[in-house]
């Protein structure tokens, strides 16, 4: 018998590292609260991390072969294809669609999410070293 | 690994936020500084920020490691622009540096708009470091896996 990570630890480790990604572009969003023309981006998290269940279930799924830079991907995790833009609901006049508290909110919340996903990896972890161990 | 970018992403962000403080201090500093011609005259001085984009900080380094994302990371400052606002004419006949007329030019600082900006920059400023406190949080959490 063989243990198989990808299946022991289930969508836990997509979904941290997506909420990493979404970290990411919440923290450059706060970062360019006072830039001009600046446009608030956000991620779309159920839809990737759907896609990536997707991805994860037919994993014998046929990928296709990219060998120059120029080719599409057929089935991989790109965040930057997914990235959209905030719906402003106070754009200011200098074209900068930024709501620092909004975007602050998103990301405590991000943060705590991160956090949940943390601790459900790390319980599976425990869980596959209580197995090995046979205490 | 992506929360390492959230430190240089918010790291530009409070030099950014620092820089537009220090302007502010200078032109509240410099807010009475009487001159003789209006060439001479301080004028307010004011940071344009702008979004990195990602493909100029790639270059910079040298390498693709980024993933290749065209959003941007981080803020920068273009450049420190002087306000065209009009100067503050004054008549001071007695005042040691008052030209042929009896004027005195004043510069085009607005006060009360530079404590505003100082302000926002200062919570600006915050926001960022606590977005990087919540990033070390996060990352150190992460060591922490599997123990």
């Amino acid at each position: 018998m063989t243990i198989s990570f990808s299946k022991a630890l289930g969508i836990h480790e997509q979904a941290l590292e997506l909420r990493t990604k979404r970290a990411e572009v919440l923290a450059n969003n706060i970062a360019n609260a006072d830039t001009p023309g600046f446009k608030a981006r956000d991620i779309d998290f159920r839809a990737l991390l759907n896609e990536q269940k997707q991805g994860m279930s037919n994993s014998q799924s046929l990928k296709m072969a990219t060998t120059n830079g120029k080719h599409l991907p057929t089935n991989s995790f790109d965040a930057s294809s997914e990235l959209l833009y905030r719906i402003p609901s106070q754009p200011s006049i200098d074209g900068n669609t930024v709501d620092t508290q909004t975007e602050k909110v998103e990301f405590m919340k991000n943060t705590l999410q991160y956090q949940s996903s943390f601790q459900f990896l790390n319980g599976r972890f425990k869980g596959m070293t209580n197995a090995i161990r046979g205490e | 690994m992506s929360l390492n970018q959230i430190f240089d992403i918010a790291g530009s962000g409070m030099s950014a936020q620092s820089i537009r403080l220090n302007t502010t201090a200078s032109n509240i500093a410099n807010a009475e500084t009487a001159s003789s011609s209006t060439g001479d005259v301080y004028r307010a001085r004011k940071p344009v920020f702008a979004a990195v984009q990602q493909d100029a900080m790639r270059q910079a380094m040298g390498s693709d490691f980024l993933a290749e994302t065209p959003e941007s990371k981080g803020v920068t400052v273009k450049g420190i622009v002087e306000s065209d606002a009009p100067l503050q004419m004054r008549y001071q006949p007695d005042h040691p540096q008052a030209d042929e007329r009896g004027y005195v030019y004043y510069p085009n600082v607005n006060v009360v708009e530079e404590m505003s900006d100082m302000m926002s920059a200062s919570r600006g400023f915050q926001t960022n470091v606590e977005i990087m406190d919540a990033a070390k949080t996060m990352m150190q959490r992460l060591l922490t896996l599997g123990q």
